[in-house]
């Protein structure tokens, strides 16, 4: 997999583990952060979820009370479809955008370099700012639609359920598209030149040379860009807990908003954990069903950078 | 320029010189194109609304147009922003950031060249490296919970060392990719020749990989520090004292006191968003870049 002890300067096994026991001891101190918060909670969190805790109090077992509570909640069918919903629409949202803004940004033009300087802004500012500055100019009232006399833009956006949901889909993709179209940047810019020209020997057409050689070959690119849409879009609690609460009414309370209410704000940790539980699987599921998806080895070293 | 997704393939490169330098260049096409420039505008105009309005009174807010810039531009809405204890939630941010990025950089460094080093033949840092790509798949904000356990646990509740502690643990699995993609492209044959020369894996990491690895450790550092720096939801969890909170938080509580105060509170975006600003100005090549590198393998 990595070639480093390969070829005829190859050390002696005895001196290679003396080496790899020092390097080893190298990767402790990373792993001892990772497990005291990473590790260690994951385990808790579902250990948590077979527990009764209002977050101040003792700790009290209770068998799959939790589950029961959760798992029979109406609230529940519904934070997972409005979960699914966000992600499924951003990433059919940012995945176009980004394919074209990254082919757009990877040529050599000196003014798409500053262009993209540009476009990376919103990726500075915390979601936190970014809901806030949104609630403002989207203001029925007061915002730019009302200042600017439009109609069309001056409607209630995070008062209506279902606009509520399209605001939060638009901010997300204003947050992150950005950051995808350069990873997609990035994978254009590795496509070897030569394969460009031998479509052309062949007298391949523009749209033929996109959609059977760029497509194709950003399929890695693509499947990182994926997970990292879709695994992402599980934790957009910061912009949504800003921007909507959740609301109007629960049309935008995604899981883990809902964890941090049931947790943080009803005190019941038992069932919040139970959820947080149910947003790691999903989380897992999703990266290994993509992980199948680019085809085992070859993803693994796409994971890699091998 | 030419097509390449919709009409008119028959203007296809039989026109052009066949060496042109660039391919990816001269495969653009409107499509793309009209998207890029439409897209400068979605990012700009509401960047450019908050920078003008930070600089209206509340009156002319109201009275005005709001994408024409300010007929009597005012600071006071910065000096009410500092005013509201702005400076303090700063220097809690700073030390946060600066206290949770240095150790998280350091031990992903050393992570990673052990990684790249010692994963031929290491089975147990073998597994340590997918222990850490696991990381990257999973939600690490759903581990909340447990973490305030252990912080309220360790007596850390309502503390500065409480968001640093989990801000490093989740800063490790990305960087370390990063890092061990960097360093696997520096040549063998510097490693051997530091070997042959006597050097220890601690002296070849510090004086060989870190400096030759400079970029993708500016690239770590300046995204760990942007991510550490807007987090929103370990202060929200693990604080509770006004005076513990970091500069998201102020911001999400100075909008909920002063909402109708739209000038003000985009003053405090503004300022809450200007150091990073400063560090993206500082090394955008290299984040941009590195970033690219990390992700487009």
């Amino acid at each position: 997999m990595i070639p480093t002890s390969a070829g005829p300067g190859q050390p002696s096994a005895r001196a290679r583990g003396g080496r790899n026991l020092s390097l080893a001891w190298l990767t402790v101190p990373a792993l001892v952060f990772f497990v005291g918060f990473g590790v260690i909670p994951l385990v808790g969190v579902l250990a948590l979820s077979f527990t009764t805790w209002d977050g101040i109090g003792d700790i009290h077992f209770s068998g799959f009370t939790s589950w029961h509570a959760v798992l029979t909640d109406p609230g529940l069918p519904h934070a997972l479809w409005v979960t699914f919903l966000i992600m499924a629409l951003s990433w059919l949202v940012q995945t176009p955008a980004s394919i074209l803004l990254g082919v757009f940004l990877a040529g050599a033009q000196r003014y798409r370099a500053v262009l993209s300087v540009l476009y990376f802004i919103p990726l500075l500012l915390s979601s936190a700012a970014i809901a806030i500055t949104y609630k403002a100019l989207l203001d029925p009232n007061f915002g730019l639609g009302a200042g600017l006399k439009i109609a069309l833009l001056s409607q209630d956006w995070l008062g209506r359920p279902g606009l509520a949901l399209g605001v939060v889909v638009f901010v997300v993709s204003w947050q992150f598209i950005p950051f995808h179209s350069l990873i997609y940047q990035g994978g254009v810019r590795q496509i070897p030149k030569s394969m460009y020209e031998a479509a052309e020997l062949d007298g391949a057409g523009r749209v033929r040379k996109f959609f059977s050689i760029t497509l194709p070959q950003l399929k890695y690119t693509m499947i990182t860009s994926t997970t990292l849409v879709l695994v992402g879009s599980l934790t957009f609690f910061d912009l949504i807990f800003v921007l909507t609460a959740g609301g109007p009414g629960d049309a935008t309370r995604v899981l883990a908003l809902d964890m941090y209410k049931r947790g943080f704000q009803a005190n019941l940790m038992g069932p919040a954990s139970a959820i947080a539980l149910i947003l790691v699987f999903v989380g897992l599921a999703l990266s290994l069903l993509l992980r199948r998806l680019g085809g085992g080895k070859a993803d693994h070293s796409q994971m890699e950078g091998a | 320029m030419g097509t390449t997704l919709t009409t008119r393939p028959e203007r296809t490169s039989t026109h052009r010189p066949r060496h042109e330098r660039d391919a990816p260049a001269r495969h653009w096409n409107w499509l793309a194109g009209a998207t890029g420039w439409l897209w400068l505008v979605v990012v700009v105009v509401p960047i450019y609304w908050i920078v003008i309005t930070s600089f209206k009174t509340q009156s002319n807010y109201y009275a005005m147009n709001p994408l024409a810039p300010p007929t009597e531009p005012t600071l006071a809405n910065y000096r009410m922003v500092i005013e509201s204890d702005f400076v303090l939630y700063f220097v809690n941010s700073l030390i946060v950031t600066v206290g949770a990025v240095i150790p998280a950089v350091g031990v992903s460094f050393m992570a990673a060249y052990a990684i790249v080093r010692g994963s031929s033949s290491g089975r147990f840092i073998r597994s340590v490296n997918s222990l850490f790509l696991m990381g990257l798949a999973i939600p690490l904000q759903a581990t909340v919970i447990p973490i305030y356990l252990i912080i309220i646990r360790l007596h850390l509740y309502d503390t500065l060392l409480a968001m640093i502690l989990p801000s490093i643990a989740f800063a490790i699995p990305l960087s370390v990719l990063v890092l061990s993609n960097f360093i696997r492209d520096v040549p063998r044959e510097l490693f051997e020749s530091m070997r042959m020369d006597g050097a220890t894996e601690w002296g070849t990491l510090w004086r060989l990989a870190f400096p030759l690895s400079r970029p993708a450790v500016v690239t770590v550092t300046i995204y760990n520090a942007l991510t550490i720096w807007n987090n929103f939801l370990l202060p929200l969890i693990l604080t509770q004292s006004p005076d513990k909170r970091t500069l998201p938080l102020a911001l999400w509580s100075f909008q909920g006191q002063y909402s109708i105060n739209v000038p003000a509170v985009l003053a405090s975006v503004v300022l809450t968003t200007l150091p990073i600003l400063t560090l993206y100005v500082v090394g955008r090549r290299q984040l941009l870049s590195g970033l690219m590198a990390g992700f487009s393998k």
